[in-house]
């Protein structure tokens, strides 16, 4: 599973891609999932139920997979101190800039935003500083 | 409900994309991120093939004023590079290069049922709700500066 497979890989990048034009042309929504999840969560906010639908959408979406025999590898995970420090950094982080890898890496690029471009071209950076560091520069990685 | 449905099915399909493309999995993420170690191409794949369906759909649908089921179009109008737009992108740049997991891919692995993508989805939301409570504190607190 970990060798590259461009064929599956645009495949599901053009199911990506569809997932979010389908929220625009039925709901009128970006499919930003930090800020589907956080709005999701707020209680100063309406329209919980959509958002909590299309969480289930995504959570279920494994289910269709297997549900066809094709079998899915458990994700590998780090630590329980990287574990948690990431999630917080992800959750605050993705809040503060007004989205994520979704929200400005495929919504927000896709209508050329120069807030989007920016913001992709920052976290991408600081995501590959991290990974240089921990897995060539500090001895047997985190 | 007709919505209900709907963002159920976008999910779903979206959902569908992140694990036949293998985003789920941190570790082909954080091989794309190595750009000095045995460097894996997936992640570009995956954004071009996301990007070459949601750039000509965008086109289209900001012709329009309503969506199909009759909702205002919801585009984002924020345009302004500020100081939060790239701390919380640096921020969130480590927290992804720390675990290749980011939003999606997370939520979607919680089928797993792994504790630990439990416990990084709970920080997720801790993180987020923390950022959002602070600024709305700043916006509503006193004018220091």
């Amino acid at each position: 599973m970990s060798t590259f497979d461009p064929l599956s890989a645009t495949l599901g990048g053009l199911l990506i891609g569809l997932g979010t034009v389908l929220l625009m042309a039925l709901n009128g929504r970006i499919a930003g999932i930090s800020g589907i999840f956080a709005s999701a969560l707020d209680p100063q906010n309406g329209g919980h139920a959509w958002r909590a639908a299309f969480v289930v959408g995504l959570i279920a979406a494994p289910l269709a997979v297997v549900a066809v025999g094709r079998a899915l590898p458990p994700p590998e995970m780090p630590g329980w101190a990287v574990v948690t420090a990431g999630g917080l950094l992800v959750g605050f982080g993705t809040r503060l800039s007004g989205g994520c890898t979704s929200g400005h890496g495929v919504c927000g690029i896709a209508q050329l935003s120069p807030r989007s471009i920016v913001a992709t071209g920052i976290f991408m950076l600081a995501a590959a500083i991290v990974v240089a560091v921990s897995r060539h520069v500090v001895a047997g990685g985190l | 409900m007709r919505k209900i449905l709907a963002a159920l099915g976008s999910g779903l399909v979206f959902g569908l994309g992140l694990v036949i493309s293998g985003m789920t999995q941190p570790g082909k993420v954080l091989g794309f991120l190595d750009v000095f170690g045995r460097w894996d191409p997936t992640l570009a794949f995956v954004m071009g093939g996301a990007l070459v369906v949601a750039a000509p759909g965008f086109a289209l649908l900001k012709r329009r004023d309503t969506s199909l089921l009759g909702e205002a179009l919801r585009w984002p109008s924020a345009n302004v590079i500020d100081l939060p737009l790239i701390a919380g992108a640096a921020l969130f740049g480590i927290g992804w290069g720390l675990v290749g997991l980011c939003p999606g891919p997370a939520l979607v692995d919680l089928e797993s049922l792994s504790p630990k993508v439990f416990g990084f989805v709970l920080a997720m939301a801790v993180g987020a709700r923390a950022s959002d409570y602070l600024r709305r504190a700043r916006a509503s607190g006193p004018v220091t500066a």
